[in-house]
């Protein structure tokens, strides 16, 4: 078996595609392997930010050769149409066989040899390789993602051929652009490829580079006697941007430590890419950084590490300069040049969102428990900061930096904190906001986008979700749940649209609980079962999942919804021979088994009804649990299809007395057998 | 850094004009019209359409009234100067042309962390973008690296690819200075040194002042609707072998542009306005590519050489 080695060499990739570059390649491969019949064979993509690498093993040297049998005209069929049928097969009269009175040519389809469908293979990638942004460069017109600097195939050490653009592959690759030894060098296979690159200061792995850049910051920090602020976007980012990653420690004034902690890490993230570091111990800042760099200098990294620095005290100073103009005018002046900057087309500038939050903040004040004039103050200032100079440079930094400048001001702690939380939850790892103020508006934020967007039909279809609907809705159930609000949404939405709901949004939040309880575990029947209720309230319907959940995991529930199903099946079949009776009973129940049951339906019905309307859900199913007895001892001892007319239409309206009554707590109908 | 002084302002120049002169650039001067990036100076957005192959370097003084700090401010200066390099079309080494040029001015890529950093360039008025990097040394952005793909709004083939260095930036970086108007401009040895602040830090006052406080609003918009009209009527004249006066209207251009700088500089563009006054000038740019591009063909199909210039 061999071993297929393809390298894409180019000028620096930018980092934040390498990850679904090497997913992608590994996926064309595997699709052009399926086709050529090597399905089995493993495959493995790698890259960096100079190259791809892609290696296959365990290739047979040729495709299996393929028979076929073609099928040709009748026997006794015009001449014409057999001799067509000669020349378009190449074979001869004498070849070709009978069966069932037609011809047939057997034809054997040679199978081609590997290397030769490698090669195609990779000629092909390249040319339908989806980056996210392609470009082409000098004369030549195939797309990548910047200039293809050499190409290597080799399949079972010999050079695999084809070109691009009239380079051609070959079997050199290089090293490290400035270490080592930096002239091309020749390649027999992975082995000796990776190793051979590693010598040359090339890490081939993403994952052995981050482990280097993590151990060699760990270790800096603790040297230092500090601790790294660990941050796995910007490893994941830093690893695509050396070959070599040196992580080296500097550090910058103390008197930038009085800039707000958030400033100066995002400073050094977002414009240098270096990690910060804070005191063991504390949580606050150290005046060092890490920066992670792609060489070893002859000299030591003392010239690189100060130079480094100087540019990061030059960012810090800039943010200060930022900081200090922003104090210098209040959110509420601030908030008037909102005017100035749009929203959306269709829904108005800044200064009309910060209008509808301040109302909407102020009602949804209620449903959080929040004094209603300090959720409308800080709804009306929540966006004050877009027009700030720190958020016109760190975007990034809206809402923090105007929770900063509502505190210098001097505004209540809860506006400041509400403003700062505003966009919370912004992902799975970020908490939810559990302030009163904070949550109202946080929640007035992310319906009052709902509501505009689906009011407009910007509604997210597929993988399209540019306004980040999804997460906004996800981030409402969250804040619902986690401090659990409850939140008539017909009502809430409804009167921020004036009137009813946007169509359609309602059932989007539905959706997106059904999704997020699912990703939690919940049964899909059993979410099923209670989003057959016809409810509003996320944090309602997800206690009515709960409390079924518990009850199924009784015996008494398993056995009832046993009991449920038969009912309903039972008056599914008579239902399809006529209308069911309705009203109530016409005669004295006998045997006494009826007649428990009908009592127990008489006594749960209330209790139901008292637990329901309390949102006591597990009450309310164990008060339907205490039907299982009679319940059993119905179907056991009773037969609903009795002979007599109105002994069967009593049994049967007792039935459908049972099944209305379980449907109040969730359609029973729904759960998996 | 090698042994050698580090090199003053000019000497930087002079150093890259060696270079990239060598390299088969055509050596130019700064355009004479307000400009405020190098790329817009005609060499570069007119010569990158087109087929015929171009090589050119030049200085480009690059005006960005907003940036005016009344010569307070150590690093951000209202007039600054571009190295510019145009490689049509980009040969295959120009990455290793360009870490040689950081060597020829003191920059050892052994010695110091140089790193191609992903930032896509566009300019919207000029209708123009491409991929590329911003270049790092040593955690600083140096250069901006580019391979054209529009220019006009036109797709641009072949590809050229596009070099700009900041030289006060450089300068800063290689003469370990913090402040730029401390930096050497010309031999300390000399007969008459001079520091950066001698030579520009008057001019940075003033036109701090004339840009932010003191230009006549009323009348850069009567200009830049004059300059409005005057780019189409110049695309429709015809000059004496029958070409639109495709350059002199791309003057016109680049006034608009300037004089839109200034508006917003003195906060007269309204936020709401911006993207039609960028529309504007993308439009009349546009104009002036279709036109050179056509006449670009015209020039090479009927056997007149290399076109204008």
């Amino acid at each position: 078996m061999a071993e297929y080695l393809l390298e894409i060499l180019s000028e620096e990739i930018p980092a934040r595609m390498q990850a679904g570059a090497a997913r992608d390649l590994e996926r064309l491969a595997r699709e052009a392997l399926t086709a050529a019949g090597f399905s089995e064979a493993p495959v493995r993509a790698y890259a960096g930010s100079r190259r791809l690498t892609l290696v296959i093993d365990s290739l047979p040297a040729a495709q299996a050769d393929l028979v076929e049998a073609k099928r040709g005209p009748r026997l006794g069929a015009p001449p014409a149409a057999l001799e067509g049928f000669l020349r378009s097969t190449g074979v001869t009269r004498d070849q070709l066989e009978e069966i069932d009175g037609v011809y047939f040519a057997r034809l054997v389809r040679r199978g081609r040899p590997t290397a030769v469908i490698m090669a195609e293979m990779a000629a092909a990638l390249i040319a339908r390789f989806p980056w996210p942004k392609s470009m082409v460069s000098g004369s030549g017109r195939t797309r990548w993602v910047r200039p293809i600097r050499g190409l290597l195939s080799v399949f079972d050490g010999e050079v695999a051929p084809f070109s691009i653009d009239g380079q051609a592959a070959g079997r050199h690759s290089q090293g490290h652009r400035v270490m080592g030894n930096t002239g091309p060098f020749a390649v027999a296979d992975f082995e000796s490829y990776r190793a051979e690159l590693e010598r040359r200061f090339v890490l081939l792995e993403a994952d052995t580079r981050k482990a280097r850049i993590l151990e060699g910051a760990r270790a800096l920090a603790a040297g230092a006697g500090l601790e790294l602020v660990e941050d796995p976007g910007l490893l994941e980012e830093t690893a695509g941007m050396v070959e070599w990653p040196v992580p080296v420690m500097g550090d910058f004034d103390p008197a930038y430590l009085e800039l707000p902690a958030e400033v100066i890490r995002t400073t050094m993230r977002v414009n240098q890419r270096y990690f910060a570091l804070r005191k063991l111990g504390e949580g606050t800042l150290a005046p060092h950084f890490i920066a992670v760099v792609n060489i070893i200098s002859p000299d030591g990294p003392g010239l690189i590490t100060a130079g480094n620095a100087r540019v990061l005290e030059a960012r810090l100073s800039d943010a200060r300069f930022f900081w200090d103009e922003d104090r210098k005018v209040k959110l509420e002046v601030r908030r008037d040049r909102l005017s100035g900057v749009t929203f959306h087309a269709k829904l108005g500038t800044m200064l009309d969102r910060a209008e509808r939050l301040e109302t909407a903040s102020r009602r949804l004040a209620a449903y959080t428990g929040a004094d209603p004039d300090l959720a409308a103050l800080a709804g009306r200032l929540a966006k004050a900061d877009l027009a700030s100079g720190m958020v016109g440079e760190f975007p990034d930094l809206q809402g923090i930096m105007g929770g900063y400048y509502a505190l210098n001001e001097g505004l209540a702690k809860e506006v400041s904190e509400a403003i700062a939380q505003q966009y919370r939850p912004q992902g799975p790892s970020d908490a939810a906001p559990s302030d009163p103020v904070a949550m109202a508006v946080a929640l007035a934020d992310k319906l009052d986008v709902l509501t505009g967007f689906f009011r407009i039909g910007e509604v997210p279809t597929g993988s399209r979700d540019p306004f980040a609907l999804r997460r906004a809705a996800l981030g409402v159930i969250r804040i619902a749940l986690e401090n659990d609000l409850r939140l008539p949404l017909g009502d809430i939405l409804g009167e921020m649209n004036g009137g009813e709901p946007p169509a359609g949004l309602i059932d989007f939040f539905r959706d997106r609980l059904k999704v997020a309880l699912r990703e939690q575990g919940a049964k899909p029947d059993q979410i099923e079962a209670v989003f057959a209720i016809d409810d509003d309230d996320m944090a309602r319907l997800t206690l009515r999942l709960r409390a079924l959940e518990g009850f199924l995991a009784s015996e008494n529930g398993a056995n009832l919804v046993a009991g449920y199903r038969r009912a309903a099946n039972i008056l599914a079949a008579e239902a399809r021979k006529g209308p069911l009776p309705e009203g109530a009973p016409k005669r004295a129940m006998t045997p006494i088994e009826e007649r428990d049951l009908h009592d127990a339906v008489a006594i749960c019905a209330p209790k139901l009804a008292s637990a329901l309307a309390g949102e006591d859900f597990a009450e309310a199913l164990r008060d339907l649990a205490e039907l299982r007895a009679p319940v059993d001892a119905f179907f056991d001892k009773v037969l609903v299809n009795a002979e007599e007319a109105d002994v069967r239409a009593d049994r049967l309206r007792l039935l459908q007395a049972i099944t209305a009554l379980m449907r109040q707590a969730a359609d029973f109908g729904a759960l998996a057998g | 850094m090698s042994d050698r002084r580090p090199l003053s302002f000019q000497e930087l120049i002079l150093e890259l004009h060696a270079y990239w002169g060598a390299r088969g650039c055509v050596i130019l001067q700064p355009y004479d019209v307000e400009v405020g990036a190098g790329t817009l100076h005609p060499a570069t957005v007119l010569r990158a359409l087109g087929p015929a192959p171009w090589r050119a370097a030049y200085v480009q003084p690059s005006r960005r009234p907003s940036d005016g700090r009344f010569g307070d401010n150590p690093n951000r200066l209202r007039s600054f100067h571009q190295y510019q390099v145009i490689l049509k079309p980009n040969p295959p080494d120009m990455q290793e042309l360009y870490l040689g040029s950081l060597e020829a001015v003191g920059i050892d890529p052994r010695r110091h962390d140089i790193r191609f950093v992903e930032d896509d360039w566009e300019n919207p008025t000029v209708g123009a973008w491409g991929l590329g990097w911003e270049v790092w040394c040593d955690g600083m952005e140096i250069s901006q690296y580019t391979y054209f793909q529009q220019v006009g709004g036109l797709d641009v083939s072949p590809v050229s690819g596009e070099l700009t260095y900041g030289l006060e930036r450089l300068a800063l970086y290689v003469q370990g200075a913090d402040r730029v108007y401390d930096l050497a401009f010309n031999d300390p040895q000399s007969p008459d040194f001079r520091t950066y602040g001698e030579v520009f830090l008057e001019s940075e006052r003033e036109f701090s002042a004339f840009e932010l406080e003191f230009a006549d609003v009323a009348a850069l918009k009567r200009h830049f609707e004059d300059m409005e009209r005057e780019v189409p009527r110049l695309l429709a004249a015809r000059g004496r072998q029958g070409q639109p006066l495709v350059l002199p209207a791309y003057d016109h251009v680049l006034k608009a542009s300037h004089l839109f700088n200034l508006m917003d500089a003195r906060g007269a563009i309204a936020v709401a306005e911006r993207q039609s006054y960028i529309g504007r000038i993308r439009d009349l740019c546009r104009g002036c590519a279709e036109a050179w591009v056509e006449l670009q063909t015209t020039a090479s199909t009927s056997g007149q050489g290399g076109g204008p210039s």
